[in-house]
């Protein structure tokens, strides 16, 4: 892994001495990054770590303060959209946006809201409901999605295009009509299919030992980057979320 | 009806209800959507301080009033976005602001000020050729601009996955304000302020209780737009009422008509 001075283009992503601050409260500091194509990041910490945040300068969503990140070799803003899928943290949408499951697949390769929907983009769409096994949610509007079910829509929406780079923030949050393990089997194989960065965030320790092959564990400032058994060690943990794994699973149940 | 459309005056109005019952319904899919109705009714009143001052310099208004209502529209987009405050609170403060004003304007003419109530509640028979040319105008530049209701729209659905999408949302919030603020002036001869805030809320609303998608919704609340100023230009013509008074209610009335049973629907 690079770990040079020079900014290395090949890098799907890299940053260095990332800082954020929101109305002079610190967000993110000295974030440092290097990751190549066909990986699996997790970006793990507690709530309020500014994981989300980290996600939004990546999209080129925020400037960071200080420091210099490169997506895909160029600066975020100037990324191409179809390069960069995004799996937002499940929220609730607007309702009053009536919108279809098709039309937000859709707008994953048209990048517009599509105001029509022809033939081949219908046959697009099926497509990529269909490697989620989400075939039945065409037509249906988004306002009546279950949580799992939107999680896929919005997965369908990211596998319309080859992705470079596929990134999910939270998506465990809400899976309820859908296996978990069936996720990360999917995101595997995806990464497999497309040689592409899959960047998960998470709190969830487990998923991202288990699944990741890269960890990037932060509170704030970075606590460690790297493998995950190492990045995941009992002291790193402590560190970030201020008590033990075990504990932290404790505190679920 | 057709009998009626021989008097050059009535024609002016059916085309002047096509076309402004046609653009403001279009834009009312955003401001429904993007909870601006304030807004319509802020920029409404704005134009107040636009004839009030065409009036005291005896000018024709129309340039005037755009002036005010494009002013007033901007700088409630750019206080929305560079401030933390609400968008409500930048309206309250810029379309009083704009009505203090016209009212102070209106206070410094001495002669009779009785014309300002035309602008008030509307009055189509005061509609002139040159006004249709300028709503005809209009429409050719919002049908230029059709791109925009992708844009628009998906902003709309969710601001961080346009902008994710390299939509420059901001940017296109601005040009959503200049074209809402030309709107506003196009139909005040006919709804008058009081009454315009209504005609830029009523089509969407109605439109959006039918439909499942923003497509449908657009094209619904055009129709209903359209066939309502129609329908309403006609009452009034027939039973001899204010003509933008007639089409609001028969709005207000489609409107109650479809929440009902749209209610009776999902319990029947």
């Amino acid at each position: 892994m690079n770990q040079g001075n020079e900014m290395n283009q090949a890098l799907a992503i890299q940053c260095r001495d990332i800082t954020l601050r929101i109305q002079n409260q610190p967000i993110l500091e000295s974030i440092n990054l290097a990751i190549p194509s066909d990986r699996f990041l997790s970006i793990v910490g507690p709530n309020g770590a500014g994981k989300s945040m980290l996600i939004k300068i990546i999209l080129g969503l925020t400037t960071p303060n200080t420091g210099k990140i490169l997506v895909l070799g160029q600066r975020p803003q100037n990324l191409i959209p179809c390069d960069v899928g995004y799996v937002p943290q499940r929220k609730a949408f607007d309702s009053r946006f009536p919108a279809k499951t098709e039309e937000l697949v859709l707008s994953g390769k048209t990048h517009r809201w599509p105001f029509f929907i022809n033939s081949q983009q219908k046959h697009d769409v099926r497509d990529a409901l269909s490697r989620l096994q989400s075939e039945h949610l065409y037509g249906k509007s988004v306002h009546e999605l279950s949580g799992g079910e939107l999680q896929r829509v919005f997965l369908a929406r990211a596998f319309i295009e080859p992705r470079k780079i596929l990134i999910l923030d939270e998506p465990a949050a809400g899976i309820d009509t859908f296996g978990e393990s069936d996720l990360y089997k999917i995101l595997e194989d995806y990464r497999d299919d497309t040689k592409a960065l899959v960047i998960l965030v998470t709190h969830d320790l487990e998923v991202a030992l288990h699944h990741s092959s890269d960890v990037l564990l932060i509170n704030k400032k970075q606590i460690a980057f790297g493998n995950p058994p190492e990045t995941l060690s009992q002291e790193n943990i402590h560190r970030a979320f201020g008590h033990s794994m075990h504990e932290h699973h404790g505190s679920h149940e | 009806m057709i009998e009626v459309l021989q008097y050059p005056f009535m024609f002016r109005a059916l085309v002047a209800c096509i076309l402004i019952g046609g653009l403001a319904s279009y834009l009312s899919c955003f401001i429904v959507q993007r909870r601006m109705s304030f807004l319509g009714s802020g920029l409404a009143h704005s134009c107040l301080g636009g004839v009030a001052l065409a009036l005291w310099l005896d000018v024709e208004p129309l340039f005037l009033v755009s002036l005010f209502s494009v002013f007033v529209s901007m700088a409630i987009a750019w206080t929305t976005q560079n401030t933390q405050l609400e968008q409500d609170t930048s309206i309250g403060i810029f379309f009083s602001m704009a009505t203090a004003l016209g009212i102070i304007f209106l206070s410094l003419r001495t002669q009779y000020t009785g014309d300002a109530t035309t602008y008030l509640f509307g009055s189509i028979l005061t509609v002139q050729n040159s006004d249709l040319y300028y709503a005809g105008g209009f429409c050719l530049l919002l049908g230029l601009l059709f791109p925009m209701w992708s844009r628009w729209s998906y902003a709309g659905f969710d601001r961080d996955l346009a902008q994710a999408d390299r939509i420059r949302v901001k940017r296109d919030d601005y040009l959503l304000h200049f074209v809402l603020a030309l709107a506003v002036v196009l139909c005040l001869k006919v709804l008058g302020i009081i009454l315009l805030a209504a005609f830029l809320v009523i089509p969407a609303a109605s439109a959006r209780m039918i439909s499942k998608s923003f497509t449908s919704m657009t094209i619904k609340s055009v129709a209903i737009g359209i066939l309502s100023s129609v329908g309403g230009l006609y009452l009034s013509y027939v039973y001899d009422l204010p003509s933008g008074a007639t089409i609001i209610l028969v709005q207000s009335a489609l409107f109650i008509g479809i929440a009902l049973s749209m209610r009776l629907s999902r319990f029947g």
